[in-house]
């Protein structure tokens, strides 16, 4: 197996980019490789030209920014993986990251990357899903911001068109007493996820939940919130039973048939793995909000 | 597919990679994977292919100083960079690195197809992790994948090598003061 024939440009600085993109037909971004080598090995993409972005500068930074995180496009989910500033505003991306790939993809993968393969099981995909992301985009108008939630299409198919590129993402963060959790089932270590549960909440004193996210990931084409679960947490004290009510309905969505599991069994997981998210960001909850009162 | 396909499939680059220590200079096609470039134009095959496609991990090195799958990178990415492939673990031609060493003591290979892999993936661990948990080497070697062994004799091998490293470690700390 080897990669089809294509012309290769490895531009230094964004506007080179947008220029390539602009002048070029047929052309692929090359991020992190962890996908698109794979797929031109196996000829399942035939591009007369690739651009690669890994000698890009000014794509690699996380930062805070008015309360949100930003990360550059091509930063590698190894620095993603051990940002200090990440875990501790948003732990749920860590929690996440160590469920993507292995040590020696996530030291080449990148957030971009990701984002914009857009694989509907992937772990970053559903992060960025639960967290309200937004992206920035450049192209030869400028750049623009798009809503995570509007930015896949179809199917591994992103907002972009054929001279944009996604520059980075910004995510933004919970309060500090928030709880987390990402639950995802695969049947080997560093898979994609059959099914994958993003739950985010935050309580009051009294343990009553004030704000909910839940995130699946792996039904569809892309990853959906539960809003109704959502909804039906407000004001609640979360415990298993009532979990077990409200997340019942789940298996009504729907769910694609595949090689890997059959759809009655994603929607079965759907009903699962929200509820052991929300418990276990219930527990942690309670547990940062009893460190903070210790401090 | 464009016209200029009978130009673009003779296009290449001239790259200079840093492979164990020693520059390399060479005129490759831009397509050639990193991979083909260290067995094909360097004589490198200590480097296994198995799947092409990063999954299986024997074609893992250490691509400045981190593991990365040379399956899915392009020779020309490499241009100004450092590899080290297994050729380059041990100190010379007579002495098995610590590593290796344990990898022989412990029969923590069989058909060493996946060895390769494995070891590189297992130097960067040990660098950065010198006192792993057996769960730490199993989650550490989940990209590599063994036909033969089963893992366990591979587990219990880098575990052993991490006390050899620690043990050496200890050693070199005492007789430097």
């Amino acid at each position: 197996m080897k990669p089809p024939a294509f012309s290769y440009h490895d531009p230094r600085n964004l506007a080179d980019v947008v220029g390539l993109l602009g002048s070029l037909d047929n052309a692929k971004l090359l991020a992190g490789g962890q996908s698109l080598m794979p797929m031109l090995n196996m000829r399942y993409v035939l591009p007369d030209h690739v651009i690669d972005l890994n000698r890009v500068d000014g794509l690699d930074y996380i930062r805070e920014t008015d309360g949100a995180l930003e990360i550059g496009a091509m930063t590698r989910q190894r620095d993603i993986e051990f940002s200090d500033l990440v875990r501790r505003r948003c732990p749920l991306m860590h929690e996440a990251i160590v469920q993507v790939g292995h040590r020696q993809t996530r030291n080449r993968g990148t957030l971009g990357g990701s984002l914009c393969h857009l694989d509907p099981a992937a772990e970053l995909v559903a992060v960025a899903a639960a967290l309200d992301a937004k992206v920035t985009v450049a192209g030869k108008n400028g750049a623009r911001s798009i809503d995570f939630a509007a930015f896949p299409v179809a199917y591994m198919t992103p907002a972009l068109e054929p001279d944009e590129l996604l520059t980075g993402a910004s995510f933004p963060c919970w309060s500090k007493r928030h709880g987390y959790a990402f639950a995802e089932f695969s049947r080997r270590h560093g898979d994609f996820a059959i099914v994958s549960a993003a739950a985010l909440i935050e309580e009051d004193d009294s343990g009553k939940v004030t704000r909910a996210a839940v995130t699946l990931g792996g039904l569809g084409a892309a990853p959906v919130r539960a809003s109704e679960v959502e909804r039906a947490l407000i004001g609640e004290k979360i415990e298993d039973k009532m979990l077990r009510e409200i997340c019942e309905p789940l298996r009504k969505l729907d769910a694609v048939d595949d090689i890997h599991a059959p759809s009655a069994y994603r929607q079965q997981l759907a009903t699962v793995l929200p509820r052991r998210a929300l418990l276990k960001a219930h527990e942690r909850a309670i547990e940062r909000i009893a460190a903070k009162a210790r401090a | 597919m464009s016209e200029n396909m009978s130009e673009n499939m003779s296009e290449t680059r001239t790259i200079a990679v840093t492979v164990n220590g020693a520059r390399r200079e060479a005129t490759v096609p831009v397509r050639l994977t990193l991979a083909d470039f260290l067995r094909h134009r360097l004589g490198l095959t200590g480097t296994h292919l198995g799947c092409e496609h990063g999954v299986c991990g024997a074609c893992t090195i250490l691509f400045d100083g981190y593991s990365a799958r040379s399956c899915l990178m392009l020779a020309v990415q490499a241009d100004g960079h450092e590899i080290m492939t297994v050729e380059g673990i041990a100190p010379d031609a007579e002495t098995l690195h610590p590593l290796q060493q344990a990898f022989r003591d412990n029969h923590g290979l069989q058909c060493g197809f996946c060895t390769p892999g494995i070891l590189t993936t297992l130097i960067e661990l040990l660098r950065d992790n010198p006192n792993p948990t057996e769960a730490d080497i199993r989650i550490g070697i989940s990209g590599n994948l063994c036909r033969c062994t089963g893992y366990h004799n591979i587990v219990v091998a880098a575990l052993d090598a991490a006390r050899r490293l620690r043990a050496d470690d200890r050693g070199r700390t005492t007789e430097d003061g």
